[in-house]
């Protein structure tokens, strides 16, 4: 496939990791914040190419993973509901609840539906106009205007049946929430580059010269990842810390300006808590107060629920980079992506499962 | 999650609200969301999400991506990127 097939050559990626041997001197714990970034490394086996004085950590960044159980045990209540078709991405299907999880649901009778797109969730509500046709939108600033635009086409067209339960994340505010904490080692980041594509990479200069870490935009295929962590990597032997672009063939410093603008119409940011990490401020959207008749949870009106986190799961600190996967003690053994104990088990973007699928328990990298 | 692949626009409606098109990814074909990009033409890749368009890819700057390599070594005889789509 063209645009991606190239960034795949696994001759120019071995080149890469040789230049990056080259310029490195000293050691460097670099995060990807992605969680496609985490998948693409563990499954083309980047760290392995890597000089050992280069350690990856992995970042929060799969808006699956960080979820937070209330949303999921929400989602569930209102999905049981008989007047209710709930729509979702297929990966928030599987992820546990305190005590079961969406496929569930739809095992019991629930009417539980995958989508690929939030306009089809919509097409859903229109011709079922005797029901309520809830979307569970999930995701970061690259699916928000997606779903933005649900929520805007939900009113002009008049499809009021239509609404959605909001659990978006902004990655800037957990980047400032990583690198403030006292237990943050990280000291360069590779930035995710398709949210960029929608928010641009304005919003990192201030983070840049707050914190003193170089951040990279950087795209997904293991030439891109190589290429991202060359140009960190250079920027920290070189002692400066700016904001560069790899990901420059589908990023523009300003982002997608027509997208941003609907998300400021239809979302408001909001204080969001995280699963595995905490309340992190301003760090969500919720729909503003303009589109607050589209709001799931308002609507439903669900009981706050009390949750129920498994206690051997240490997600919070693999989500935070503070610990590897397989230096979990249910890693492959309690839990395992049949039988998730946490979220970053469930999805294939979530490090748990990424290093489950591809072996790395076989080729532990010190975590010092 | 975040996964966004290439493709390429074959039809733009211009009149849909929102604009709509048929965009084909390695030959299998998708309606798209083409409302946030306004100046795209026909022929041009775009990056697509959850079906909606979010960038255009610049077939410069991804070249360079490619090319920065020779610049960094004696550097490789070619980079072809032939097959289209
Ligand atoms: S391996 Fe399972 S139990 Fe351990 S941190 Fe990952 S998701 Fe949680």
């Amino acid at each position: 496939m063209r645009f991606i097939d190239e960034y795949r050559d696994g001759e120019i990626a071995r080149r890469y990791a040789e230049e990056i041997k080259r310029i490195t001197t000293r050691t460097w714990t670099l995060m990807e914040i992605c969680g496609g970034q985490t998948h693409s490394i563990v499954k083309s086996g980047i760290e392995s190419l890597l000089p050992e004085e280069i350690q990856l950590v992995h970042g929060p960044g799969c808006p699956v993973c960080v979820t937070p159980l209330e949303i999921i045990d929400k989602a569930i209540a209102i999905a049981s509901r008989p007047d209710v078709i709930f729509t979702s991405f297929g990966d928030m299907l599987r992820v546990p609840g305190s005590h079961k999880d969406l496929l569930a649901v739809k095992a019991e009778g629930g009417d539980v539906r995958m989508v690929y797109s939030p306009l089809d969730a919509l097409t859903v509500a229109k011709n079922n106009p005797d029901k309520r046709v809830v979307f569970f939108a999930v995701g970061f600033e690259t699916t928000a205007p997606a779903n933005a635009m649900a929520v805007k086409e939900a009113r002009r067209r008049n499809i009021l049946n239509f609404s959605i339960l909001s659990s978006h994340v902004l990655v800037p505010p957990a980047i400032a929430a990583i690198l403030s904490s006292s237990t943050n080692r990280v000291q360069g980041l590779l930035a995710a580059g398709h949210v960029c594509t929608v928010m641009g990479y304005e919003e990192y200069f201030p983070l840049v010269e707050k914190y003193k870490v170089p951040i990279v935009v950087t795209g997904f295929e293991p030439v891109d990842i190589l290429q991202g962590i060359y140009m960190t990597v250079k920027q920290l032997e070189e002692g400066r810390c700016e904001v560069e672009n790899q990901y420059s063939r589908s990023v523009r410093r300003e982002g997608n300006l027509a997208a941003r603008a609907l998300l400021r119409e239809v979302f408001a940011v909001i204080d969001r808590k995280w699963r595995g990490i905490g309340e992190i401020p301003s760090s969500g959207f919720g729909l503003s107060e303009l589109y607050a008749d589209f709001d799931a949870g308002k609507i439903f009106g669900v009981e706050s629920i009390e949750v129920q986190e498994p206690a051997m799961c240490i997600a919070g600190d693999v989500l935070r980079g503070i610990r590897k996967p397989h230096e979990c003690p249910a890693f492959g053994n309690e839990c395992n992506p049949e039988h998730p104990l946490g979220a970053p088990m469930v999805s294939s973007e979530g490090a748990c499962a990424a290093y489950y699928h591809y072996g790395k328990i076989r080729n532990p990298i010190s975590t010092q | 999650m975040c996964l966004a692949i290439p493709g390429k626009v074959l039809t733009i409606e211009k009149d849909a609200q929102p604009v709509m098109g048929n965009v084909s990814f390695a030959g299998i074909q998708r309606r798209v969301c083409l409302e946030w990009l306004p100046d795209v033409n026909v022929g041009e890749y775009v990056l697509v999400h959850v079906g909606f368009a979010l960038s255009k890819v610049d077939e410069k700057e991804a070249k360079e991506t490619l090319d920065i390599l020779r610049k960094m070594g004696e550097g490789l005889d070619e980079l072809k990127q032939d097959g289209d789509a």
